[in-house]
């Protein structure tokens, strides 16, 4: 299969502090890699560099195509309509025709279920229905490599699903994409490959199945203990 | 009362014109500033030091001295330092402009600078260019929020202009005493009813304004 990003010696620093350590990291196409590790550890700042929102201090980070990302706070513009969020960058970055870009954002919508809100404001969505819309606004735009960072982890418990359903769907379809999330079950559900990354480094690349039924080091192990409870009673 | 003296000869009229003396002077004097309010504020954004003090002088003096005060020194003090003549209406002008660049600055900072990170970097994600990210994302949010604020501006403008009769300038409230004092003798409780008018005159000149500020500010937030 076709390598679309090569990550090499890849090392982030702000000020004196490192916050990734010669990261190295290739990914196929139609790959789902996700990214786990305890908060701090430099999972945010990772798709950043790969996205090209922060400059690296050293190594090379090589993309074949274009990135889409989705961030954990919301961050459709406030004073545009639905449709209007979807169809900016399609028209004014890649100078696509209006007809065809409408056609296609209100196919997205009626795929992930907002046919009904596309001529509504932002304010007017639950977090869940905005999430879904920051989605199909990266889709739009038909990048080789979409990026997810948390983007359930500022929803109310009950939409986290509605959600997941869509990164599912799009797993479905062969996209590649990079996942950051909390969401242990949905991790193991969607992922071809875990990364499990500590204090800037990568500590384990390695299946689902290994990862969670059998990490290798003691540090994956802890990390996943804080995910469990023990009976009380 | 005194309300009797408001319709004798061409009293109102001339009240009228004051009126309208102080608004063509704040109408220059806002045009001014927000004009140059937008290029000051975008420029007290910058991380450069030096312009940081320099804006922070600025609106600190703009802010400690009372209007009066700026008024004098520029009408009597631009004369005296340079033995030409300078008019009140161009100094008043010059006053109100300088203090609401300042005001307006502040302003235009502010709307600026609580623009949310996210908003900028999702810009640069979809692969919008600064200068689209500008156009398309940040400067129509910031013109939201500034509009109802800019309008609170203009109102106060407006009623800082009563400030000008000092230096000469025959607006209303001059207008309004020099009726009071040509009817000292015929009337003379003639300061109640006429002030009262003043009043009414600068309220109707107001009031929609601070309302539409208000009508825009609920709509856009
Ligand atoms: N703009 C910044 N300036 C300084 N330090 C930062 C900045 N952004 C992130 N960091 C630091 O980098 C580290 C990794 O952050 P981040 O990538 O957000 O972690 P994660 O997403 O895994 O929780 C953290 O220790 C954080 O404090
Ligand atoms: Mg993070």
């Amino acid at each position: 299969m076709d390598e679309i990003l090569k990550i090499e010696h890849l090392t982030k620093k702000y000020d004196d502090i490192t916050v990734l350590n010669d990261i190295s990291l290739t990914v196929k196409k139609g790959e789902v890699l996700v990214i786990v590790g305890p908060s701090g550890c430099g999972k945010s700042t990772l798709l950043r560099c790969i996205n090209n929102l922060e400059d690296i201090q050293d190594g090379k980070v090589n993309i074949e195509g274009k990135t889409g990302m989705v961030f954990q706070s919301y961050e459709l513009f406030p004073h545009m309509t639905v449709l209007q969020n979807l169809m900016l960058a399609p028209v004014k970055v890649q100078k696509r025709k209006k007809d065809e870009v409408k056609k296609e954002a209100e196919q997205l919508l009626e795929r992930v279920g907002l046919s009904s809100k596309k001529d509504n404001y932002p304010a007017q969505l639950s977090g869940g229905q905005k999430q879904r819309v920051a989605i199909v606004r990266a889709l739009i735009m038909h990048p080789e490599v979409l990026l997810f960072d948390e983007v359930t982890a500022a929803l109310d418990p009950e939409m986290v699903r509605e959600v997941l359903d869509v990164i599912l769907d799009l797993a479905k379809q062969d996209k590649t994409m990079l996942i950051v999330t909390h969401e242990m079950a949905f991790a193991r559900a969607i992922a071809d490959r875990v990364i499990f990354l500590e204090g800037g480094s990568i500590i384990e690349d390695t299946t689902p199945a290994e990862f969670f039924d059998a990490p290798r080091s003691e540090r994956a192990k802890s990390f996943l203990r804080t995910f469990e409870f023990e009976k009380v009673h | 009362m005194g309300f009797e003296v408001i319709f004798k000869g061409k009293n109102f009229i001339r009240l009228l014109e004051g009126l309208g003396v102080a608004l063509k002077i704040s109408l220059v004097s806002v045009i001014i500033s927000i004009v140059l309010g937008m290029i000051v504020g975008m420029i007290m954004t910058l991380k450069n030091p030096v312009i940081r003090a320099v804006s922070r002088i600025y609106l600190e003096i703009v802010r400690i001295m009372p209007q009066m005060v700026l008024l004098f020194i520029v009408f009597f003090g631009f004369t005296k330092m340079t033995g030409r003549n300078i008019s009140a209406e161009l100094s008043s002008v010059i006053v109100f402009s300088f203090w609401g660049t300042a005001e307006m600055a502040d302003l235009v900072r502010g709307c600026l600078t609580s623009i949310p990170k996210i908003q900028y970097e999702s810009s640069k994600a979809l692969g919008l260019s600064r200068l689209q990210t500008y156009v398309y994302v940040i400067i129509p949010q910031i013109i939201r929020r500034l509009i109802p604020l800019s309008i609170n501006l203009i109102t106060r403008m407006i009623k800082t202009t009563s400030l000008i009769m000092m230096i000469g300038i025959v607006e209303v409230l001059k207008v309004g005493q020099q009726i009071i004092e040509a009817n000292r003798k015929s009337s003379p409780h003639a300061a109640f009813g006429v002030f009262a008018v003043v009043f009414l005159l600068y309220f109707l000149a107001c009031w929609p304004i601070s309302r539409l500020a208000g009508y825009l500010e609920r709509k856009w937030t």
